[in-house]
């Protein structure tokens, strides 16, 4: 199991053809407290880049972006009623969806962890 | 302090209304009707009359606070204007769109008529329509306007795109939404305006109109306004002119000269008209000849006989954007502001105003960074940035001013500068008024140094301190419970 | 050399002022626009006192005539305004304030928005309302784009009695956006039921209807909301909120999203504006809506207090993508509807209802005895009402007027083939005596 990120702060972790995908901790940290989490319906399909869902704090709102193509299989509902759980724990608790991942060769186009903690230090 | 619905008693009441004079009706039937009376308040006059008047002791305001709120021009508003305004209470708006109506209604048909007129010789522009309520809506009617100008010309679906700067207020983009088009936005450059190169790379024939609010979101003006326009023109896009800004340029320029060809003006702001805790504002257009046909409808004109008539046949129009004249009371005041301050009065506010905003910029500026250091307009834009090492933010100053009887100026706005410090003193403001404000903006630099916790707990005077914003966004209470 | 009290520096002050900015005049300052750009002329009148600037809007109003007695509405309408409305509106800590960005500071205005979002939510029967729209056209028209968003659909059903403007207004601001309106046409001044029957599929995303509609009828929705949600669709209704004091809310009729004009309640008619318009809706809806909306929530100490809150919808924050491009709202005029209702209060409201229906119907039986005249006789009525006259409407407006009698609003220009209905409006403003007189002028009127 290994986990990667997107420019944009995503992570996707995979597990055989699954993907579960989240924001990392450094997105979570600079939004600040988040005050809700818009997931995308199951049945979904996603491009990767494309716009998975989006996710709000008080001041600020992104879009979140699919690491990866597939089919949206499973989300996470308890961020609607609980959306701190982002801050608590962006990759672990915090997760959003999880993909049937279509195509591994994306794989590719995302960073792993040291490239992206090197990135992160670009910023 | 306490809710009305709190201080309700049942059967109690705060106004008297007349006695019928006539028979009482059959009740209708049930089905119609609701099962219980709404849960209004139930209080005395006196009780209202408390209630409203401690409320209002809770607000900042231009009558009892400096409130130098960057980009919203917090002026000092004339009382007779408001006055002038409750002399046309009375007035139906239907009177005028019955048969024969328009004969009854001379007076405020007219001083629309001519409000449209001194707005136009103000801006440049050659007509003006009052029907838009505020400034967005004036927004979103000026780019309806353009899509039915490149629509005329059988463009509208090239033309997708409406291209903005990074400083934009974001009222442009979702305006432009509206009237269908996708955004491109512009970077600002280091010398504080949209990018020239990069502006010319987004320009192609697919742009209908560029959106730019001049002096910018930095209280800059664009040097290369004319050069901007004249490309936009060349690939047939138009030229958006957001009004938010006119207060710094009366009499100075006029965006009709430059190559603008549709601007809304914000009454409120720049004419002297209340903002009355959010509104309501007023949002008139003008346009450049070539977009008159679009104007939206009824459409006030003036006939051969000097008789003032609605015009409501116009095929090309983008039709009603409201449902009468727009915000009547708002533009009666605004108009007599302009009558009274006259040509030179007009200037003379220009003047004062950027002479003010320059002058707390270069007071201020040894005590805060100004990422854009040069001539401003009307306001001037700080970064926090030097009070971040220290652990105060934007936020953080402004709760102190609070402590210290002003209203905050506008923080984190334009987006580009970080930790930003919008201040637009206005031109009503006088020189001790300023003075007094520079040196608490000073105490506070120093007290960040000194004692950054005494601004982390801002303010501490007020009826209650800092809110939980993040507990509002989450549970969503927006209406007192029963 | 300083003519106007509203700049107030002295020649030194400001000779001061310039030293400290190191420029040697005024001017100097306008530097960074280019010469080449400069203004050449400014023609406009050269300023006056503010007595002098009174006197002349006094004659400006002096050219409209004054007195008119009004049986027209159509969306304005002419009610009592308690004295404690223009008297508490006008404390100018809450006039001369802007939006509540900093609550700290703004607590008198914020709670006054949470008070008036509460009367809202109370009046409809809905769950959440936000702080005010511009006025009740442009309502119908958010609260279009609002059911667009929600259902991802992008058809807009409009019954053909909903007034004439508002829909015009909702057309103007969904013409550029890829949205199929389709219009039923009004059977006798009720919604066609079975045309709507026959248009509605699950691609429809919403239904707009009015009650009070534009002829004046009251229908009963709540079978509609029934079918309407069968499909995946909303339902918004336009309200009158005056009628709200005796008709079913459009809560218990099942309506998702309630939209109106706020200018009965408390705001002078002025021409047309401002007034403000007013939205609620089901609580699931709540990030789809438009606008400022206001929050309770608690301070460091645990104090209650309120906020702006659910701005990222809004265009400041979400810019392209925001719910809506509103920023400023109509404020004052929704604090004025809070006070007027809470004036007014819960059992209040009611009677002046009663007293509204009243007075209409005294005069639509006296009028309907006038030869000639009858009455649309489709559906029961609140306080307007269509007569359909034995000669063209418009004539007969024409001539009334010149009596200082706004006699209605003729439906011709508005619905083909109904030239000769008139749209007459009582409230409670019109006493017996105008109401015998309107008749009179009116027979009269019909003999010429």
């Amino acid at each position: 199991m290994s986990m990667y990120f997107t420019k944009e702060h995503e992570w996707v972790k995979v597990e055989g053809n699954l993907g579960t995908v989240g924001i990392s901790d450094h997105a979570a940290h600079e939004l600040g407290d988040i005050t809700f989490v818009e997931l995308p319906k199951i049945g979904a399909v996603v491009k990767q880049f494309g716009v998975l869902g989006s996710i709000e704090s008080v001041k600020a709102a992104s879009d979140i972006f699919a690491p990866l193509s597939g089919n949206v299989v499973k989300v996470n509902d308890a961020l609607e009623l609980a959306p701190e759980a982002v801050n608590e724990s962006a990759e672990g608790a915090g997760w959003m969806a999880q993909i049937e991942i279509a195509n591994e060769s994306e794989l590719k186009n995302l960073m792993n962890q040291e490239q992206y903690n090197d990135y992160l230090k670009t910023l | 302090m306490q809710l009305i619905y709190e201080q309700s008693v049942p059967g109690r009441r705060g106004v008297k209304l007349p006695a019928s004079d006539v028979p009482a009706a059959p009740a209708l039937p049930t089905p119609l009707l609701r099962k219980e009376a709404a849960g209004l308040a139930e209080v005395s006059e006196l009780d209202l009359v408390r209630h409203f008047t401690n409320l209002s002791r809770r607000n900042f305001s231009v009558d009892t606070n400096f409130y130098p709120l960057g980009s919203c021009t917090m002026k000092y508003n004339a009382k007779v204007l408001e006055n002038s305004a409750a002399l046309f209470a009375t007035f139906h708006p239907m009177t005028a769109l019955l048969p024969g109506g328009v004969d009854f209604c001379q007076g405020t048909l007219g001083m629309l008529h001519d409000l449209g007129l001194l707005l136009a010789e103000i801006t440049g522009m050659d007509e003006v329509t009052t029907q838009p309520l505020a400034g967005a809506h004036g927004e979103m009617t000026g780019i309806m306007l353009i899509a039915a100008y490149h629509a005329a010309k059988g463009n509208r679906a090239k033309k997708k795109y409406v291209v903005v700067p990074d400083s934009s207020h974001g009222t442009n983009p979702a305006s432009a939404a509206i009237a269908g088009y996708e955004i491109i936005t512009v970077p600002t450059a280091p010398y504080g305006d949209m990018d020239l190169e990069l502006f010319k790379k987004a320009m192609t024939d697919e742009v209908a109109a560029v959106m730019m609010t001049c002096p910018n979101t930095l209280g800059l003006f664009n040097p290369h306004i004319k050069e901007i326009s004249d490309i936009a023109h060349s690939h047939d896009a138009l030229m958006y002119y957001d009004g938010a800004n006119l207060n710094a340029i009366m009499g100075k320029v006029k965006p009709g000269d430059v190559g603008f060809d549709v601007i809304h003006v914000n009454l409120h702001k720049t004419f002297g008209t209340p903002h009355g805790g959010g509104g309501p504002g007023s949002g008139p257009v003008g346009v450049k000849k070539a977009l008159i046909p679009f104007l939206p409808q009824p459409r006030i004109v003036k006939d051969a006989a000097g008789i003032l008539q609605l015009e409501t046949t116009n095929p090309g129009t983008i039709g009603r954007t409201a449902n009468f004249f727009g915000n009547f009371g708002v533009m009666a005041k605004a108009y007599a502001y302009i009558i009274m301050l006259g040509g030179k009065g007009l200037i003379r506010v220009s003047e004062q105003a950027v002479l003010n905003a320059n002058y707390i910029k270069e007071r201020l500026k040894p005590y805060y960074d100004l990422p854009y250091d040069m001539t401003c307009m009307h306001e001037c834009v700080f970064s926090a940035s030097k009070q971040l090492a220290h652990g105060v933010h934007a936020i953080d100053i402004a709760k102190f001013l609070i402590d210290r009887g002003y209203h905050p100026p506008t923080v984190y706005f334009p987006m580009i500068v970080k930790e930003a410090i919008m201040i637009e003193p206005t031109e009503t403001e006088s020189k001790a008024t300023m003075d007094a404000f520079i040196e608490v903006m000073i105490e506070a630099a120093k007290t960040a140094e000194s004692n950054p916790q005494a601004l982390l707990d801002a303010p501490l005077t007020m009826p209650i301190s800092r809110l939980d914003e993040t507990k509002a966004a989450r549970e969503q209470n927006v209406c007192c419970a029963w | 050399m300083n003519d106007s009290h509203y700049c107030p520096h002295t020649p030194e002050e400001i000779a001061e002022m310039l030293s400290v900015i190191g420029v040697s005049g005024v001017e100097d300052l306008f530097a960074p626009i280019p010469a080449a750009l400069r203004a050449t002329t400014f023609n406009l009148p050269s300023g006056m006192s503010e007595f002098e600037t009174h006197g002349r809007m006094q004659a400006i109003a002096g050219e409209n005539s004054q007195g008119m007695i009004n049986f027209i509405g159509g969306g304005f309408y002419d009610h009592l305004i308690p004295s404690v409305v223009d008297h508490l509106s006008g404390r100018s800590e809450f006039y001369t304030a802007y939006t509540p960005y900093q609550p700290e500071c703004s607590q008198g205005t914020l709670q006054a928005l949470f008070e008036y979002q509460t009367a809202i939510c109370r009046l409809t029967g809905l769950d959440v309302s936000n702080a005010s729209l511009y006025d009740g056209g442009t309502a119908c028209a958010e609260a279009a784009m609002m059911a667009l968003r929600i259902t991802g659909r992008n058809k807009i059903v409009l019954d053909g009695c909903v007034s004439p403007f508002s829909r015009q207004v909702l057309k103007t601001y969904l013409f550029n956006l890829d949205v199929e309106i389709v219009e039923i046409a009004p059977q006798s001044g009720l919604l066609d039921r079975a045309g709507l029957a026959g248009v509605l599929d699950d691609s429809v995303a919403a239904v707009l209807v009015q009650n009070p509609n534009f002829f004046g009828s009251i229908e009963d929705f709540s079978v509609l909301a029934d079918q309407v949600h069968g499909v995946g669709a909303l339902l918004i209704g336009s309200v009158y909120p005056i009628a709200l004091g005796m008709l079913k809310s459009p809560g218990e009729i099942g309506i998702d999203i309630a939209v109106g004009d706020g200018q009965s309640l408390g705001n002078p008619l002025s021409f047309g504006g401002p007034s403000f318009g007013f939205i609620a809706a089901t609580k699931k809806y709540i990030r789809n809506m438009p606008g400022r909306i206001v929050g309770e929530t608690v301070d460091r100490n645990g104090k209650r207090g309120y906020v702006l809150t659910l701005q990222a919808r809004e265009q400041h924050i979400k810019r392209h993508k925001a719910t809506s491009n509103i920023c400023s709202n109509q404020g004052l005029c929704a604090l004025r509807g809070l006070i007027f209702l809470s004036s007014v209060g819960k059992a209040g409201l009611a009677d002046l209802a009663r007293l509204n229906r009243d007075k209409a119907e005294y005069a639509k039986a006296q009028l309907a005895g006038i030869p000639g005249v009858s009455v649309l006789q489709s559906a029961v009525t609140f306080n307007e009402f269509t007569l359909v006259l034995p000669k063209k409407a418009d004539q007969v407006v024409t001539a009334l007027l010149e009596k200082g009698i706004a006699a209605g609003v003729p439906l011709g220009q508005y619905y083909a083939g109904s030239e000769n209905a008139l749209v007459v409006t009582v409230t409670e403003k019109r006493t017996k005596k105008e109401i015998d007189l309107f008749v009179r002028e009116l027979e009269a009127a019909l003999c010429n």
